[in-house]
């Protein structure tokens, strides 16, 4: 009866997130060596039962895969603050980590909220904040708490304050979304009857890039996010797609068919200027900067089968990048300058694979059967793509070891199209 | 067969309308500085505030050629007694029909963007067999919708046969 309960309650909860229609991230399966971290309930924290903080800290941590969550009921008192804490105790339970913090009411209505991050092993303090903020701030507030925590324990930036934005189709109806990195908050930014495609957040996350079939042909808007007004970028005769770009924010490379053929142009974030990159006899498509902007990675066909490429600004150089196999398309260039995530297909499967740049060894991630367009967490640890799940589109995730999976349940018919924000700034 | 019966009909079309095409409208490929937000069937709205619901269907119509309030429904052009001279009138009509859209499609393997290149070019394909049977290029513009706008929603062989194809249409279709 207990266990019926449970489950009901699970679905319960699981029914609440569908009718709020977000995406819930779930993890399948871990890293294998996840650090055990015990988060004390903040101090107060019960007198905002529907808004805490600590419960969205765990949730992140844990949804990373790297962390799991050590039980800390049993210990009392509770410790609120790093002097008060008996690390001792936790480390008995296995928690090599700890977070204690309190939550205190100002007379304006605020909160002042603040954490410290301990080191059960060594017994040291490892990081502590205070933050004055309002209720309503408290989920951006846990995340950028899980993001302190992540980096410490990690080395590598937490990725938990970005945000996500996607694509859903519902019948006819196609929406492009934008919701925080853990499915919260789903605003549509663009609703349309005609299918939308290759959303592309600008490197300052203020801007959405994406193609739109509403007028009867690929053609790439560029969106504020701030005000949702929207400007064409490029609609020339032909066909208009695969918006990147550049780190600097200013331009973006579009293919573009206006001269015959796919091919590669480089174009103003207000389309004006636009310049031809390269003249080819193939297909030339799916641009990705590299992080330092001196190069574009892309898909050509030029040699015969799909492969991928890479064009150095300054020279014009193309080298040709991937030799397994007879198709790999959809370079995305990896934050840290260290290789690139693409779709491999081998055997009719379609996975997603990363490839270093020193030692030009490949890695496949997912298994298919139809994974495609990925994107990665700007700390390069997590790729987000799209799957088929039978006649379905859905979301999954995987880290760039290939360790972490996660899946990304949505009540819409189909997701697709994944791209993940820049860190806030 | 049936696919040079319409190649056929088409160039049939063309070489009727040759004295329009010099001053056929030829779409320049300038970007417009900025696009209204609310071109019908789309919506857009910023990332702060919940977004506004759609409105009413898509921008066109796929029945044009029989509606009669579009040009594309008249096909016949009239003259004057022991005249051959085509009246002022009947230009519009004319260039309506001068002008035609080949749409790419792919079936659904394959990524999005990639299939995107890969219908432009079957689209590619078809032109450039038209105007090697004598149609002007000028009169031909080339799109794709990748696996965008599958005919069959269906995930065999049967589905995806049908949405590797190009379709021809008129540009105001």
């Amino acid at each position: 009866m207990r266990r019926l309960l449970f489950a009901f309650s699970a679905f319960a909860l699981l029914a609440a997130a569908s009718a709020r229609g977000q995406l819930t991230i779930e993890i399948v399966g871990g890293a294998g060596t996840e650090v055990p971290i015990a988060i004390v309930p903040f101090e107060n924290e019960s007198n905002w039962p529907l808004g805490g903080i600590t419960g969205i800290v765990g949730a992140d941590l844990q949804r990373s895969g790297l962390f799991k969550l050590v039980n800390d009921s049993g210990i009392t008192p509770r410790p609120y603050r790093a002097e008060d804490a008996k690390l001792g105790d936790f480390r008995a339970r296995g928690a090599d980590a700890v977070t204690v913090g309190s939550m205190r009411p100002l007379p304006d209505g605020r909160v002042d909220v603040r954490f410290a991050l301990l080191d059960a092993v060594k017994q040291t303090q490892l990081a502590s904040m205070s933050y004055v903020v309002a209720p309503a701030q408290f989920r951006a507030t846990a995340h950028k708490i899980a993001d302190i925590i992540y980096e410490k324990l990690t080395g590598d930036a937490g990725v938990f304050s970005t945000r996500i934005a996607y694509i859903t189709k519902q019948g006819s109806r196609f929406e492009l979304i934008v919701a925080d990195a853990d499915g919260a908050n789903p605003q549509p930014v663009v609703t349309s009857n005609e299918p939308l495609l290759s959303p592309a957040w600008s490197p300052e996350g203020t801007r959405l890039a994406y193609v739109s079939l509403e007028n009867r042909k690929p053609v790439v808007y560029v969106q504020s996010m701030a005000t949702g007004a929207r400007q064409v970028v490029a609609n020339f005769r032909g066909s208009n797609s695969a918006p990147a770009w550049s780190p600097d924010g200013r331009r973006l490379v579009v293919t573009l068919s206006k001269d015959g053929g796919s091919q590669l142009y480089l174009i103003n974030a207000d389309g004006s200027g636009v310049t031809r990159l390269l003249t080819s006899p193939g297909i030339d498509t799916e641009a990705s900067f590299t992080p330092d902007g001196s190069a574009i990675l892309f898909s050509s066909d030029r040699g015969g089968t799909p492969q991928i490429y890479r064009l150095t600004l300054a020279t014009r150089a193309v080298e040709r990048m991937t030799f397994e196999g007879n198709w790999n398309v959809s370079p995305r260039a990896l934050p840290d300058g260290r290789g690139f995530v693409f779709v491999r297909r081998d055997g009719g499967r379609f996975m997603i694979a990363i490839q270093d740049y020193a030692t030009r060894q490949v890695q496949t991630l997912t298994p298919g059967p139809l994974d495609e367009s990925p994107s990665i967490a700007p700390n390069s640890k997590l790729i987000i793509y799209a799957a088929q799940q039978g006649s379905r589109g859905t979301l999954a995730g995987v880290s760039s070891d290939g360790r972490v999976k996660q899946r990304l349940v949505s009540p819409a018919a189909d997701v697709r199209e994944p791209a993940w924000g820049p860190l806030p700034r | 067969m049936r696919k040079w019966i319409i190649v056929a009909f088409v160039l049939a079309l063309v070489a009727g309308c040759k004295s329009a095409e010099e001053k056929a409208p030829v779409e320049e490929g300038a970007p417009t500085a900025t696009a209204p937000a609310g071109t019908p069937g789309t919506t857009t709205s910023g990332a702060t505030t919940p977004g506004v619901s759609g409105t009413a269907s898509g921008p066109y119509s796929p029945a044009a050629l029989k509606d009669p309030n579009s040009i594309l429904s008249k096909r016949s052009i009239y003259f004057d007694f022991d005249e051959y001279a085509i009246k002022d009138q009947y230009r519009p009509i004319i260039e309506a029909h001068a002008k035609y859209l080949l749409q790419g499609n792919t079936d659904e393997r394959g990524t999005r963007e990639y299939n995107i290149a890969l219908g432009q070019r079957r689209a590619d394909a078809v032109k450039k067999m038209m105007v090697l049977l004598g149609a002007q290029e000028i009169q031909i513009e080339t799109v794709s919708f990748g696996k965008e706008k599958p005919r069959r929603e269906g995930h065999d062989e049967t589905s995806w046969a049908e949405n590797r194809r190009v379709d021809i249409v008129h540009a105001g279709e």
